[in-house]
């Protein structure tokens, strides 16, 4: 599986980037993408909107399923990420780099909670039981 | 395949490896009050030869009549050949197939009925169908407010057909969804959008009606303008007949255009079956409901049709599905597209032309009878309201006794109109007929003078 050690996760199978200007990038494990196959389109959330963690807050729409992406902590949408609209495709080919929104987050405590590689991948071993 | 796909054994076979007595075990669930024991007012099954024979006297009863009501549904000639093709077994049924890649030719037909329906509008997409003109505006309006994020609100002209406000209030009012009613001058007969004005904050929409209602053209390109002008979508209303000769909505700027299908190759039947057309720009296609049949090309590169963006749909989105429609009128918009193919563009513009000339000799023939005028000032397509001296129920009850359906009493929705009607001929009237009515009416109305 292939799990970036740097990257935070959560249940819902987002992945979470801490980047130097004190926001968090957020996007969906490759777990993820492979679960959802070819992904056609990506439904952003609005800038400037404030979520509660673990509000619904994006869609991955792939051939044959939609998915809700979660926002994994509180915060405000700072950003989206515009290449998605002409390449979803890129989310297949490079999930950790198609970074779908970015968010400030609203309590830095909340990402603590979020999993690591090791307890992401016992997650998802676990469902795949 | 039998339509019925499991015989008795297979039934017992199946309830016993579940281990449930009878199928009526399956739905204990639910409490016996709540159940129908039965209907009242069906009478059980009768034989075959029985029924013929009270249809055909209902039929009878029915009678031959001279119809000159529009309001909605359309008497035109339908070439005979449009349902000798439409009931072919390959096409008839009234669903799209779930399993759709089996059937290209079903698909075809769709795809070809969408590209008509798109060209007619001038918009990019089409859908397969809805159920009917006025599921079709709820669905339009509810796409509206899905889009527009921050207005729940949707303005809609009384000059829209009545029936069709009461539906959209009906599948809109659990929704958050706001409707606000539009009045409408009684000179012109089209909608007052100065209204408006005071109406502050977002709205999501505002409904464009052209023809509307009273068959009068609405100032189109305005009223999408002025939409436009407040951060809303334009969402059309058309009667498709009338697109071969009016501007189509695409180019007046509607966003969302939706009508009823009818009188495209369906028999007016009493009220239907009938069907709901929906086309929009391609940038909000994602929040259409309804299935869309794309054309794609298959592993070998040959080319294919497919259903596409399912994942909008609720067999895949479930509870966050564009829409709760699940199916659409398949068969009657393969007929649409059958119909419209032996019109071909010039038979679609004569017709639609001819019924405008039929109506315009009605209304002024009318007219020139001794208390009666025109409703209203605005130029009209194939449908016009005239003044009675009178109220309409009884002459109309007079005129069907001459076996003349006289047109739809505008009284019961409209009462502030007074005592007017809404008369309709279209392309399936002659001179005489239009003068048999004209006589009938003379006589309904001397009389009670």
């Amino acid at each position: 599986m292939n799990l970036p050690a740097d990257l935070k996760y959560s249940k819902t199978h987002e992945w979470v980037r801490a980047e130097a200007d004190g926001t968090l990038s957020v996007g969906i494990t490759d777990h993820a993408q492979e679960m959802l196959g070819d992904i056609v389109f990506v439904e952003p959330p609005e800038v400037g909107r404030k979520l509660a963690a673990g509000a619904e807050c994006a869609v991955v729409e792939s051939v044959k399923a939609a998915a809700d992406i979660y926002a994994p902590v509180s915060g405000e949408v700072v950003a989206v990420n515009a290449a998605l609209a002409d390449a979803p495709q890129s989310i297949n080919q490079d999930a950790y780099g198609a970074w779908i929104f970015r968010l400030k987050p609203g309590n830095a405590e909340e990402i603590g909670s979020l999993l690591d590689a090791a307890a992401y991948a016992r997650v998802v071993e676990a469902a795949e039981k | 395949m039998p339509f019925i796909p499991h015989t008795e054994v297979d039934v017992r076979g199946m309830l016993a490896s579940i281990g449930v007595a009878d199928i009526e075990a399956l739905f204990d669930e639910i409490p016996r009050e709540l159940r129908i024991q039965g209907l009242s007012g069906v009478p059980a099954a009768a034989p075959e030869m029985a029924v013929l024979r009270l249809m055909a006297e209902r039929a009878e009863a029915d009678g031959r009549y001279l119809n000159f009501i529009g309001a909605g549904a359309y008497e035109h000639h339908i070439p005979a050949a449009v349902w000798q093709i439409a009931t072919r077994g390959e096409f008839y049924s009234a669903y799209t197939p779930y399993q759709a890649e089996a059937s290209q030719g079903t698909l075809q037909a769709l795809y070809e009925f969408q590209t008509m329906m798109a060209s007619l509008t001038a918009l990019d997409v089409s859908n397969a169908s809805l159920y009917d003109g006025a599921s079709a505006l709820a669905e339009a309006v509810l796409m509206s407010v899905r889009l527009h994020k921050g207005a729940h609100r949707v303005l809609v002209p009384r000059t829209v057909h009545p029936l069709y406000r009461n539906v959209v209030r009906t599948i809109t009012r659990n929704q958050h969804v706001e409707i606000i009613e539009l009045d409408y001058s009684h000179e012109s007969g089209t909608t007052r959008i100065e209204t408006a004005a005071a109406i502050e904050g977002d709205i999501a929409a505002l409904v464009v009606p052209q023809p509307n209602f009273f068959g009068v053209l609405e100032d189109a390109e305005a009223l999408a303008g002025w939409a436009h002008s407040r951060g809303a979508l334009a969402i059309g209303v058309v009667n498709p007949l009338s697109l071969a000769l009016l501007r189509p909505p695409g180019e007046w700027g509607a966003d969302i255009a939706v009508g009823e299908g009818q009188p495209l190759g369906a028999p007016l039947s009493g009220g239907g079956p009938y069907f709901g057309f929906m086309c929009a720009r391609e940038a909000l296609v994602r929040q259409m409901p309804g299935r869309i049949v794309g054309r794609t090309t298959d592993s070998e590169g040959r080319p294919g049709f497919c259903l596409t963006l399912q994942p909008r749909e609720q067999h895949i989105r479930r509870a966050k599905a564009t829409s709760n429609i699940c199916t659409n009128q398949s068969l009657m918009a393969i007929a649409a597209a059958i119909h419209l193919s032996l019109l071909g563009p010039q038979g679609l513009e004569r017709a639609a032309a001819q019924c405008h000339a039929n109506t315009l000799a009605l209304r002024d023939r009318l007219a020139a009878i001794p208390g009666v005028a025109p409703a209203f000032t605005g130029a009209v397509f194939h449908e016009a309201a005239i003044r009675l001296p009178m109220p309409a129920a009884p002459v109309l009850e007079r005129l069907r006794s001459e076996r003349i359906l006289g047109g739809f009493d505008l009284s019961r929705h409209y009462p502030e109109l007074g005592n007017a009607l809404l008369v309709c001929a279209t392309e399936t009237k002659t001179e005489a007929d239009l003068e048999r009515y004209a006589l009938a009416l003379e006589r309904a109305l001397g009389e009670r003078r």
